[in-house]
């Protein structure tokens, strides 16, 4: 139990701390990085929760996909970050006033959760015996939330077909194969036979 | 001592007022905006895990599932949309984005 209490601690404050280093760094691309390392660490306490599924769910589609682009992103556009962070430590008064309000909300109102809501007797994340975690939702998901699921891939089918459709440029001037105009030609259309008197050579 | 289930609700709340936190100080810059949602997202999906591992119901690691599918879409067509407002504008100032006089 008290290895699980160090790595729960090691985790949360990893995560915690690289939370503060996203939004405190000055360049863009160590925000991503740190973003990396908070869900990394945020994956580890799935890990830890017994859920590991979605950890290395959380591991492929955020490490693997959103933060990558991410990257991509602050890496190809041509921008002064140090323009765009002029004037921000104005709001940082009420902004860290308004947040820590929240946290402390927050927290009071988890704690009462924990301690008497529906939760409150648990045991905890206990071993479900022979059904692992990847089955138990695999059971669920594609059963009574199949309709659901397919919902999903739409949703993520939209995004991918908006996200072309947006960055999508047609430039003017470029020489494009056309399939059409070239599995159409005829050797008729295409060619043409002359007869050339010898030394007249040919006109055109 | 014992991790019980008020130990990762901290871990969440302390989380999502980080990201909102973040949009607070950063609110010129889009890109630290959209890693700030992505934080407030990852902290609202620690909340569903951790419910249902100690409810023992499956059911909330399903909808974190949808909460990551949804996040994913969203940085996507987010991070479109600051692309082409970027070849548009020439920068990505949330104060650039004043066309439409909102």
């Amino acid at each position: 139990m008290a290895l699980q209490a160090i790595a729960f601690y090691l985790l949360a404050a990893t995560t915690v701390v690289a939370g503060l280093a996203v939004i405190s760094a000055k360049n863009p691309v160590h925000s991503v990085l740190f973003l990396i390392t908070a869900f990394f660490s945020a994956a580890g306490l799935f890990v830890l929760l017994g859920a590991e599924f979605l950890a290395m769910i959380l591991v492929v589609v955020y490490v693997g996909a959103v933060a990558v682009l991410f990257l991509f992103v602050v890496m190809m556009l041509d921008v002064d970050f140090a323009a765009l962070r002029q004037g921000s430590v104005r709001y940082l008064p009420i902004g860290a006033m308004v947040a820590g309000l929240l946290t402390v909300e927050m927290i009071l109102v988890a704690v009462s959760v924990a301690h008497n809501g529906a939760a409150a007797g648990s045991t905890g994340p206990t071993p479900t015996g022979s059904v692992t975690n990847a089955e138990a939702i695999g059971r669920v998901l594609y059963t009574d939330y199949a309709y659901f699921f397919q919902i999903a891939g739409l949703v993520l089918l939209v995004a991918m077909i908006g996200a072309i459709v947006l960055t999508l440029k047609h430039r003017v001037g470029v020489k494009r194969q056309d399939v059409g105009r070239q599995t159409a030609r005829t050797p008729a259309s295409g060619m043409r036979i002359v007869t050339i008197k010898s030394g007249e050579g040919i006109d055109e | 001592m014992t991790i019980g289930l008020d130990h990762y609700l901290t871990v969440a709340a302390i989380l999502f007022t980080i990201g909102v936190l973040g949009i607070f100080v950063n609110r010129r810059n889009v890109i630290v905006i959209l890693m700030s949602i992505e934080l407030i997202l990852l902290a609202v999906n620690i909340n569903l895990v951790s419910f249902s591992v100690f409810l023992h119901d499956v059911v909330g690691q399903i909808y974190a599932l949808f909460v990551l599918t949804v996040a994913a879409a969203e940085a996507a067509v987010g991070l479109a949309i600051l692309v082409t407002f970027f070849r548009w504008r020439g920068g990505i100032g949330v104060d650039d984005a004043s066309v439409m006089r909102g």
